[in-house]
């Protein structure tokens, strides 16, 4: 195993296990206001300080793992549940059908990520799990490009071949024939689009079009700690530096498994 | 290639339209009716009725569209919905302050990034190389916005030297104008950066490898020459694309950096006219990003077919 992969995996557990016991491990209560304890400095009782509401930090930021855990893994499903089975059909089909899909991928990536997911949002008052669908639905037309892309490399294989000569159903051949095949590149993109979904999710909720107070969304919790970022800045730098080790993980995991499983793919090229 | 311009040209159009389309119908359907928005919560529905036939906002959504894409044509972009005034100067105020952050942070990302990887590959696997892809992979790895705040934090809070946020126009005198552009530019820079210099490095290090670099050092030409005429030239060729590319995620950058910094560009503008839900201004000011963004892909594709005549223009490019 790569050894990026391995301090990747660790890494990415060690914040995951943190974020599934939360709930038990956290030292205080992380909703608990209490005015006494307002913008406590990092000390023994409350290792990471505690904010404007006198609310533990480090609680918060476990708490706000399993949110953005869960807006980069849920995203990641929705792109990839919807895109897959899209860049699957383009590449199979071609003609009309990829000439149409492949438009249509064009119009949405000729808007940036953000602003995409800022105009979905627009449209419904702000909650966390509409903006992980609207940060699914961006990462639609990459991932189903990809898929496309090693599509059009599979479709003409013997075993493809095979399986029309044995006059099996379009939808054995793409997901029983073509699609077991595909999964490499396939897992590469999307562990890669993990991060690119918990950067955007949370940069939507810091905008304020995500995870509402008094919820403890990394993004949200930077949003509200800007204010105080002279007298207290251990409440915006906690998250942020959570973030990074998250992301860093992820991106080791993902770098990881493109030199294992897919090393043509090195070193290319991705559109955000 | 004459053919292939005349064609991704004709591709771009045809996207803008689209797009223009997709944002005409997400905002067709917010909620928030425009004629009760404009009048109040209070006001009697006949008013509200009345307000509505004259916006047109019963006609079906093709209908209002055709006359919203035929004025926006002719640079006719109608008046915000808040501020009471023809969008086309609003917008064209912001779009200038925002071309002149992000090309200032683009310039700076191409040269500093293409340095810092062209510095990396020459010292491959010692400190300095392994010190940049560190630096590199944070600066990426946060997101900008975390960047902002620590940028915030360093330059205003603790050191002093800049505003923490604001705008003074050019006109009010060059110091104020440019030390409020230095706090987003440092952030915008920092979290673009690994992008163009983990690539240069890369394929540096792989056109360092090749036999026509170790052929330039046979004939005892000095490694300066090497480096900078036979290797970058051609290791400048994906880095070119990446860059291009910047240009795109800057734009979505923008976004998120003015709303910290409290600049008054195109991305402020945007996120307050969704906040607000000033419609008129949302469809325009998207549009026109999407026009910015698809020109600098097409720009980077024909840039890049121009310096590389070895590529084929197939279909699967466009």
């Amino acid at each position: 195993m790569p050894a990026q992969l391995k301090a990747g995996l660790v890494i990415v557990g060690v914040i995951a296990i943190l974020g599934l016991l939360a709930p038990w491990i956290a030292p205080h209560p992380w909703d608990t206001i209490s005015i006494r304890t307002r913008f406590q400095p990092p000390n023994a009782t409350y290792w990471f300080g505690t904010d404007e509401y006198g609310r533990d930090v480090l609680s918060r930021l476990l708490m706000g793992t399993r949110l953005s855990l869960a807006m980069g893994v849920g995203a990641t499903l929705v792109s990839v549940a919807i895109g897959v089975p899209l860049g699957l059909m383009a590449g199979y089909f071609r003609g009309k059908v990829d000439e149409i899909l492949m438009r249509a991928a064009d119009v949405l990536m000729a808007i940036p990520a953000i602003m995409l997911g800022l105009l979905v949002l627009a449209v419904t008052p702000p909650a966390l799990w509409k903006t992980a669908l609207a940060v699914g639905f961006v990462y639609i037309p990459p991932i189903a490009r990809v898929t496309r892309s090693v599509t059009l490399g599979l479709a003409n294989e013997d075993f493809v071949q095979a399986a029309r000569a044995r006059a099996e159903s379009t939808g054995y051949v793409l997901f029983r024939e073509i699609l077991p095949n595909a999964w490499p590149p396939l897992i590469v993109e999307a562990s890669l689009r993990v991060t690119y979904a918990i950067l955007l999710g949370s940069a939507l909720s810091f905008l304020g079009l995500g995870a509402q107070p008094p919820s403890s969304d990394w993004g949200l919790m930077i949003a509200e700690a800007r204010a105080f970022v002279d007298r207290a800045p251990w409440i915006a730098l906690a998250p942020g530096f959570a973030m990074c080790l998250l992301v860093i993980g992820i991106n080791l995991v993902g770098d990881g498994l493109r030199e294992r499983l897919d090393p043509r793919l090195k070193g290319r090229v991705e559109k955000v | 290639m004459a053919g292939y311009v005349i064609r991704r040209l004709a591709l771009v159009a045809v996207v803008l339209v689209a797009v223009s389309f997709l944002v005409f119908a997400i905002t067709a359907i917010l909620p928030a009716n425009v004629a009760y928005l404009i009048l109040g919560p209070f006001a009697p529905p006949e008013q509200v009725k009345a307000l509505e036939l004259r916006l047109g906002l019963n006609d079906p959504v093709l209908v209002q569209y055709w006359r919203w894409a035929s004025r926006f044509i002719t640079g006719d972009f109608g008046s915000s919905m808040l501020m009471n005034r023809p969008i086309a100067p609003i917008l064209s105020e912001a779009i200038q302050r925002s071309l002149v952050l992000t090309l200032t942070s683009f310039v700076l990302i191409a040269i500093i990034g293409v340095a810092l990887g062209v510095a990396a590959a020459l010292r491959h696997n010692r400190p300095l190389d392994h010190a940049v892809s560190v630096a590199t992979y944070l600066g990426i790895a946060v997101p900008e916005f975390f960047w902002a705040i620590v940028v915030i934090l360093v330059f205003a809070s603790y050191l002093g030297w800049l505003p923490a946020s604001g705008y003074e126009p050019l006109s009010a005198g060059f110091w104020g104008w440019a030390q409020h552009l230095i706090a987003p530019t440092i952030t915008l820079v920092f979290a673009h950066l690994a992008h163009v210099s983990r690539l240069t490095r890369s394929s540096m290090i792989e056109v360092l490898q090749s036999p026509y670099v170790m052929a330039a050092r046979a004939k005892g030409l000095p490694e300066r020459v090497v480096v900078v005429r036979h290797a970058l030239r051609n290791a400048m060729l994906p880095t070119i694309t990446v860059l291009a590319l910047d240009i795109g995620r800057l734009m979505g950058g923008i976004v998120v950096i003015e709303t910290v910094f409290g600049y008054p560009g195109l991305g402020r503008l945007l996120v307050f006219s969704i906040q607000q839900r000033d419609i008129p201004m949302l469809q325009a000011s998207i549009v026109v990003v999407a026009a910015v963004y698809a020109l600098a892909n097409l720009g980077a594709d024909l840039l890049y077919a121009w310096l590389n005549p070895k590529i084929r223009y197939g279909r699967s490019i466009a």
